[in-house]
């Protein structure tokens, strides 16, 4: 009767893990084609001014890493949390209290910094980072308030904290009212790695994070125990794990490193704070965390294309006069493909109708 | 019956109630049924005996419609018939009682038995009919009663009116005194050879050998998914039985020498717990000791406080009181699993896939999973994973499990396997103290053999053993003493070889030698 079956695998297939990031690419590029071709563009044009054309030079492959740099971030931390069911959705806001805080030390010691400025601002960023995720933590823990909703709900809280001091203490008392702070002297910004670029420290601390986060969860006893309690939770409370702890340590780590990626987006490329700080980092690094399947080196490869679609997007609304949406969309699509190819993960698709059974001589091999 | 008088009237011979013709159904994975033929009469108590995953459930699953065989034919009182859902098997007269009830809480007996009815009528009529059923069967049963109020026994009487309101010609049981009491299970049996005295014929699924010699005319064994023998229960024996059932020989443990007890392990004085949730036991001053080279055996029907009984020894409930729970003298009521494994205490759970073990990791993760506080298997905060590959090796080895090797994930194992693996990774620890929740639940006999000779075989070198079962037989051949767990209270212990499984089953059903405590609700 039906065409198209699903049929339930023994087990689930290890190459599809790998596999669907691969096919939800691909029906996005499938997808953006006929969007593209529907709107009137030409649509091998357009793909190649979105995916093709912004990586084409070293200054824009080094573009890809500044964006790539925050996401990864963010998603290592945010990928640790949710292989312990630890939903933390406020990365957002932890990466805004790291501008804040790292930031504020860069504006507080204005004009008498030195070599230790920037080490300072980098601890600054992730302990207001790891504070903002605190309050969940805390939450959580002594009134089981739902982490994703608090965390959630602390992101507006912390733009807002943000618009405020932009508007007010933080305001560059020579930028003639604009919400913007006085630009970062040379002990307050990132060095850069590679000339010629903006590629900057920021990006050697998400490298470290994808090979720590990988260390944490492969070797050491606590990511064991956070593996433990994100399956199955009784048996973590059997084995004796203190969850009470892990939901401690994953909400302050990944807040932590989001607070480091808003530090580094303020004392990297920007330079300054000024109120938009983050076009979404916080909330594109849960769909990178996913789209790398929880596991660091599949996160620094979703970071660089999530990145491509950041910078795809701009290229696409310069060079053919896209709206700005258009980056939202590919983003939309791709998780939305990668959610819908998770199931042939554990089945698999069938086409024609129910086979008949087959008769059966003797003892079936399978 | 209609249908069935014509076809009696068609047919010189009585036709069979029920025939199955090359039934085959297939998982993916694994062949589940494997043409089975089966032949039911009317009249008859007809066993099907199989070890777990030999294809039982799903061959009653296809008679009651749940399941649809992929070949195979079905033969209702003579005729080729589909059966497509349980409704339809009802209508044809089938009636299934499963094991694990589907009855509310909250209304009454009446009330739960009109919903399970397609056409229950007004209430008073329907609760005079559930009282002369219940009152010609022997099923004694107050309609108006709330069914939160029943026992276990009372609330699989509830479901076995409701088939017979029906008046069914075929009566499917389903392992159904894996939850009664001794005295409980022979008053279920009087009723079931008075309903087949009357023709009708019931289909009895059971592990428990001893209970289908006394009970059932025929028996069919199942193993793999395919007949492999039918026989005259009551000329076997269960040991001849068990043997057809797996297939090879069975061997058996070695029986405890009595009274060679050493000094106390684990001591439990005045236990008592009070829970938020409304449909826990809370315990009632359980008191008891176990001592070095011995094996207590705590008797007890579910839900009579085991769970809570087992939280509060392994540390995953946290007392109030610390010297309510003593390992070797050291009060450890506040102390959570972690600390009691390192003081020398091992555990099983009775919930194996999901408590025991974790069904995605694989069995060197999970040996990891307890073996971590008493095994060299953590250093400086860096799991050794070449250690806890060759522990779990190891524990595969010495307690046999059949599995792919130590990367296989714990729920590709099946049910014994998995729990020989988990007795084994607590046994390897070398506990001084192991305390273990139904250890052959769904096991077949041949693990569950294995598992009961390596628990005595760690009492004899001088371990402290627990165990917690609702499985009398086993008690009787593992254990020196028994108690009883019944509301939440604990009876005296008394020696197994001065006991009997009657006077057991009268503790459990709640009759306790000593006065009535004051305090009861």
């Amino acid at each position: 009767m039906t065409l198209l079956r699903l049929e339930p695998r023994g087990e689930a297939s290890r190459a599809m893990v790998y596999l669907t990031p691969l096919i939800a690419v691909a029906l996005t590029l499938v997808s953006g084609f006929l969007l593209f071709w529907a709107m009137g563009f030409d649509p091998v044009k357009a793909l190649h001014a979105f995916f093709i054309a912004p990586v084409s030079s070293v200054r824009g492959v080094g573009e890809l890493a500044v964006k790539a740099t925050p996401l990864v971030l963010c998603a290592i931390g945010l990928a640790i949390g949710f292989r312990a069911n630890v939903w933390n959705i406020g990365a957002e806001g932890q990466l805004t209290l790291g501008a804040i805080v790292g930031g504020g030390i860069a504006l507080a010691f204005y004009g008498e910094g030195g070599w230790w400025l920037l080490p300072l601002m980098i601890v600054g960023g992730m302990v207001g980072g790891a504070l903002w995720a605190a309050i969940p933590a805390f939450l959580r823990i002594r009134f089981n308030a739902s982490e994703i909703l608090t965390s959630l709900m602390l992101n507006y809280v912390a733009v807002h904290l943000l618009n405020y001091l932009m508007h007010g203490p933080y305001r560059d008392p020579e930028g003639f009212a604009f919400p913007e702070s006085r630009l970062f002297e040379a002990d307050a910004v990132m060095p850069l790695l590679v000339a010629g670029t903006r590629v900057h420290l920021g990006s050697l601390f998400a490298l470290l994070a994808v090979a720590g986060g990988w260390f944490l969860m492969a070797r050491t006893f606590i990511g064991f125990q956070i593996k433990v309690i994100g399956l199955t939770p009784t048996a973590a409370g059997y084995a004796g794990f203190n969850q009470k702890k892990i939901i401690w340590l994953t909400l302050l780590l990944s807040g932590a490193l989001a607070g480091l990626a808003g530090l580094g987006e303020v004392a990297g490329p920007i330079g300054q704070l000024n109120p938009t700080i983050s076009p979404g980092y916080g909330y594109t690094a849960i769909i990178v965390a996913f789209l790398g399947r929880l596991h660091p080196v599949g996160i620094l490869l979703a970071g660089f294309l999530m990145a491509l679609s950041f910078i795809g997007g701009e290229a696409a609304q310069i060079a053919l006069g896209l709206p700005k949406a258009i980056t939202g969309v590919f983003q939309g699509m791709l998780l939305f493909f990668l959610l819908a190819t998770d199931v042939l993960i554990r089945y698999r698709l069938r086409f024609g109708a129910k086979t008949a059974p087959k008769p059966i001589a003797g003892r079936a091999a399978a | 019956m209609d249908s069935a008088t014509l076809s009696t009237t068609r047919a010189s011979t009585p036709p069979h109630r029920l025939e199955l013709r090359g039934i085959t159904k297939r998982f993916p994975g694994c062949l589940a049924n494997d043409s089975v033929d089966l032949v039911l009469k009317p009249g008859e108590i007809h066993a099907l005996l199989g070890e777990n995953g030999a294809g039982k459930s799903t061959l009653v699953k296809i008679i009651y419609g749940v399941l649809h065989a992929d070949a195979g034919t079905l033969l209702w009182q003579g005729q080729e018939t589909m059966i497509p859902d349980p409704a339809g098997a009802r209508r044809l007269g089938i009636g299934m009682v499963f094991q694990h009830f589907s009855l509310f809480d909250t209304l009454t007996v009446a009330e739960n038995i009109s919903l399970g009815l397609d056409n229950p009528g007004p209430m008073d009529a329907l609760s005079q009919r559930i009282a002369e059923v219940s009152e010609r069967y022997g099923l004694s049963l107050d309609p108006r009663r709330h069914v939160h109020h029943l026992s276990v026994g009372e609330r699989q009487r509830v479901e076995i009116v409701r088939c017979l309101l029906q008046d069914p010609r075929l009566l499917i049981m389903d392992e159904p005194t894996s939850v009664l009491t001794p005295q409980e299970a022979t008053r279920l049996f009087e009723t079931l050879r008075v309903l087949a005295a009357e023709g009708c014929t019931i289909l009895y699924i059971s592990h428990k050998l001893e209970e289908i010699r006394a009970l059932c005319d025929t028996a069919t064994v199942l193993r793999g998914g395919r007949v492999v023998g039918s026989c005259d229960p009551r000329k076997e024996t269960a040991r001849s039985l068990a043997e057809m059932m797996i297939g090879t020989e069975l061997s058996t443990p070695e029986r405890l020498p009595h009274g060679v007890a050493g000094a106390p392990k684990l001591q439990v004085r005045h236990l008592s717990t009070t829970s938020d949730n409304p449909f826990a036991t809370n315990l009632k001053d359980v008191s008891f000791e176990v001592r070095a080279g011995e094996i207590l055996g705590i008797a007890g029907v579910a839900g009579n406080g085991q769970a809570e009984l087992m939280a509060a020894l392994s540390g995953e409930e946290l007392l109030p009181e610390p010297a309510a729970v003593t390992i070797e003298g050291r009060p450890v009521g506040h102390l959570g699993p972690r600390e009691r494994r390192e003081l020398g205490l091992a555990f099983v759970p009775e919930e194996r896939l999901g408590r025991g073990a974790v069904p995605e990791l694989s069995l060197s993760e999970n040996a990891l999973l307890s073996g971590y506080a008493r095994e060299p298997l953590v250093r400086s905060g860096l799991v050794h994973f070449g250690r806890a590959r060759s522990y779990a090796e190891r524990i595969i080895g010495a307690f046999n499990v059949v599995t792919h090797g130590h990367r296989a994930e714990a729920r590709s194992l099946s049910g014994g396997n998995l729990q020989k693996f988990i007795i084994g990774r607590e046994i390897l620890q070398r506990p001084r103290l192991l305390v273990v929740g139904q250890p052959t639940w769904g096991v077949d006999a041949g693990a569950a053999a294995a598992i009961h000779r390596a628990l005595i075989a760690l009492a004899q070198d001088g371990a402290a053993v627990l165990v917690i079962s609702q499985d009398l037989d086993e008690l009787f051949v593992l254990s020196n003493r028994i108690a009883v767990l019944f509301h939440g209270r604990l009876s005296d212990s008394r020696p197994t070889h001065q006991t009997s499984v009657e006077e057991i089953g009268l503790l459990m059903g709640g009759l306790f030698n000593h006065p009535p405590d004051e305090d009861e609700e």
